[in-house]
């Protein structure tokens, strides 16, 4: 009779073994990057004397920063790419949205030190206009301009992704009508009249929350904010990819049918890590914006959206940290090539990216981990040598 | 008594219960057939003794008519086998029950109450109607208890996946019909990396632990080695009289192995998308048209 009552150790022998989140060695990976972040980089920069081989420069801080809001966006296109199969290029859209909203603010915050001296935008008193367009209505508020940075993409990408994914758009369709709707957006706000500064955008900003943008304290307080800000997002994304919702999506990815067939709604899932993907991007550009000191809608050029997938890819797709990687690589590379040799970085990039295509198809990531990895085969290498010697 | 003659009492009594299932599932009879029963809405209803009814349905593809007037009842707890030429709109019909296509004319439902054709295809499967692929279409990518897991019955919403934990009582479940796939020992291997017998097995698994009413099988055995077919064909055995199945399949030897020793069992050939002759295996072997059909005279 025992035989019919399964053993406990039969079911824990199927059972993979989950809860932890990240393994040891991911923890402490993520403790040490905690500590670089929020208290060496910091002491590099502010304590550390300027002659020092441990200063770190304004430069490479206000680069890093960059990157780091980029390898938000990288993240969360692994989500909907990498990880559901999506490939989206207008993710642009939502960087800029995130950080027209955070714009916004800081425009109202420079108040009666622009350069007409008067208590409205630059752009606004140069086109003549009186009063605040009524999309500026709440501008003045810091917590109205925060929701905004999650509402204004995250209501975007729910209203898209809900047309385009009822009406079963997939493949290479969604993804040009991504690029359609950022180009789209482009040419929206270009327009002087929609009230978002034309083609110069929003920029000279003064102050956040009444205290100084310029100086090296807020700067390094900004650094670490989208510094903890990306970690935190990668544990986010680690807990959904983990849990049976990130399975749903993966198995999306592999054979939507049989997900329908199984009773899922792709429709609801799609949905779910699409706006959330989108939301993430608008964090990104809010926090971008304060930093880089300029938003305008050169962010928006398809092009841009473009990039985000290519950071993606070179990481690795469907690897969390490969993204990450993957937009330091990028554009560390960039920044190189656009002071070493500015004409060629275009066609470096497109280099790049075919080469990546062509013999790394899981990216950088993956030619350190995995089955054909660096890892991988020097451990055989390193096996097969004691089986030898013995 | 002796420790066998124990066991022995035990699996006599568990096969004389098992046969009682069997012979009550899926009959007429008890307070759920009387006029006063309640009805509820989105509930399957089987009291008037079918679980599938289809009426009249046509489908056509720019102008080529897949299915033509095709009506077809499956009575609920019956294994019903069905073959047919190339082309002959087998597996547009399971389109139609899916929700996968909507027919241009003609009714489709499951029970006596639910209507198929306002549903839509994660509905249909929710509702109790698994379906398995002429293709087997497993989530390459995960493991085989990952493959298992997202069948398993439980919600299907997103905030409920997100905070999913399996409990004891699931495991056992999936430990169970790994067990009953035959894919114990590979659990944890990536599903792509099966053979294709294998995801056929995983892709029947992922059926059964779905707890379908009804099961279409489209082709389930293409592919597989004969002693596959042969434990398959004892698996589908097994489920009869608890579950509906209609099996779609060219292997005549698979479906004999259905029928066998039941002239009752009905096979319903399909031909130009609807259907040509329905009754016993042997009737229908037999039947001039069906020959005329296969043969090609």
């Amino acid at each position: 009779m025992s035989a019919v009552l399964p053993s406990p150790a039969m079911a824990a022998s199927i059972a993979p073994r989950r809860g932890m989140l990240l393994g040891i060695r991911g923890w402490t990976g993520v403790t040490i990057a905690l500590i670089v972040v929020a208290v060496l980089v910091p002491i590099a920069n502010l304590l550390v004397p300027a002659g020092s081989v441990f200063h770190l420069s304004e430069y490479a801080v206000q680069l890093v920063a960059k990157i780091m809001c980029y390898a938000i966006c990288a993240l969360a296109m692994d989500l909907i790419w990498g990880y559901t199969g999506i490939l989206s290029l207008g993710h642009g859209v939502f960087f800029a949205l995130g950080g027209y909203a955070m714009g916004m603010y800081l425009m109202r915050q420079i108040g009666s030190d622009g350069q007409y001296r008067l208590p409205m935008p630059d752009f606004m008193v140069f086109l003549n206009w009186k009063e605040f367009p009524w999309h500026w209505g709440l501008s003045d508020s810091f917590v109205a301009q925060m929701a905004m940075v999650v509402l204004a993409p995250g209501l975007l990408a729910f209203v898209f992704g809900f047309f385009a994914f009822r009406s079963r758009i997939k493949g290479v369709y969604f993804s040009i009508i991504t690029q359609a709707m950022t180009y789209a957006m482009m040419l929206l706000f270009f327009r002087n009249e929609t009230g978002f500064g034309g083609n110069n955008g929003f920029t000279d900003f003064k102050r956040i929350l009444g205290v100084p943008l310029q100086t090296p304290t807020m700067r390094m307080l900004l650094f670490v904010i989208t510094g903890c800000t990306l970690i935190a997002f990668f544990l986010m994304a680690r807990a959904i990819v983990d849990s049976k919702f990130g399975r749903v999506l993966q198995a999306i990815r592999d054979a939507e049918s049989r997900v329908m067939f199984t009773g899922y709604d792709p429709l609801r899932y799609k949905l779910a890590i699409w706006t959330l993907s989108a939301v993430m991007c608008g964090i990104a550009g809010a926090l971008y914006v304060p930093q880089v000191g300029i938003i305008n809608p050169s962010e928006m050029t398809p092009a841009a959206s473009i990039e985000i997938a290519i950071w993606t890819a070179v990481g690795g797709r469907a690897t969390l940290i490969g993204p990450i990687v993957g937009a330091f690589f990028v554009n560390g590379a960039k920044s190189w090539f656009t002071q070493a040799f500015p004409e060629i970085w275009l066609y470096a990039l497109g280099a790049m990216f075919i080469a990546v295509t062509l013999f790394l198809p899981q990216g950088i990531v993956g030619l350190v981990r995995g089955p054909d990895g660096v890892v991988a085969r020097l451990r055989r290498a390193v096996r097969k040598e004691e089986g030898s010697a013995s | 008594m002796t420790p066998d003659l124990m066991r022995a009492g035990a699996v006599a009594r568990r096969a004389a219960e098992e046969r009682q299932i069997a012979a009550t599932a899926g009959r007429s009879g008890g307070r759920e057939t009387s006029y006063s029963r309640v009805a509820r809405p989105g509930e399957l209803d089987t009291a008037h003794g079918a679980i599938l009814y289809l009426d009249d349905i046509t489908v056509s593809f720019d102008g080529f008519k897949a299915l033509n007037a095709l009506t077809l009842s499956i009575s609920a707890g019956e294994m019903r086998c069905i073959i047919g030429p190339n082309g002959a709109g087998k597996t547009t019909m399971m389109d139609v029950i899916t929700g996968k296509t909507r027919p241009d004319t003609g009714h489709a439902f499951f029970g006596s109450t639910i209507d198929l054709l306002r549903l839509r295809e994660n509905e249909i499967a929710s509702i109790g109607v698994g379906r398995k692929f002429q293709k087997p279409t497993v989530f390459e990518h995960l493991s085989v208890f990952e493959n298992l897991e997202l069948a398993l019955k439980a919600d299907r919403g997103v905030r409920a996946s997100l905070f999913f934990r399996l409990s004891g009582e699931q495991l056992d479940r999936i430990g169970a019909t790994l067990v009953l796939i035959h894919l114990k020992e590979h659990a944890q291997r990536a599903a792509g990396a099966l053979s294709h017998g294998q995801k056929q097995w995983l892709e029947i698994g992922m059926l059964l632990i779905q707890d379908p009413r009804l099961l279409l099988l489209d082709e389930p055995v293409a592919g597989m080695t004969d002693e596959e077919t042969e434990r398959t064909a004892e698996l589908f055995l097994s489920l009869e009289g608890s579950h509906s199945l209609v099996v779609v399949e060219h292997d005549m030897k698979f479906i004999h192995a259905l029928t066998h020793g039941n002239p009752a069992k009905k096979v319903t050939v399909l031909h130009e998308g609807s259907v040509l002759a329905e009754g016993s295996l042997a009737d229908v072997q037999s039947n001039e048209k069906v020959v005329e059909v296969y043969l090609g005279r």
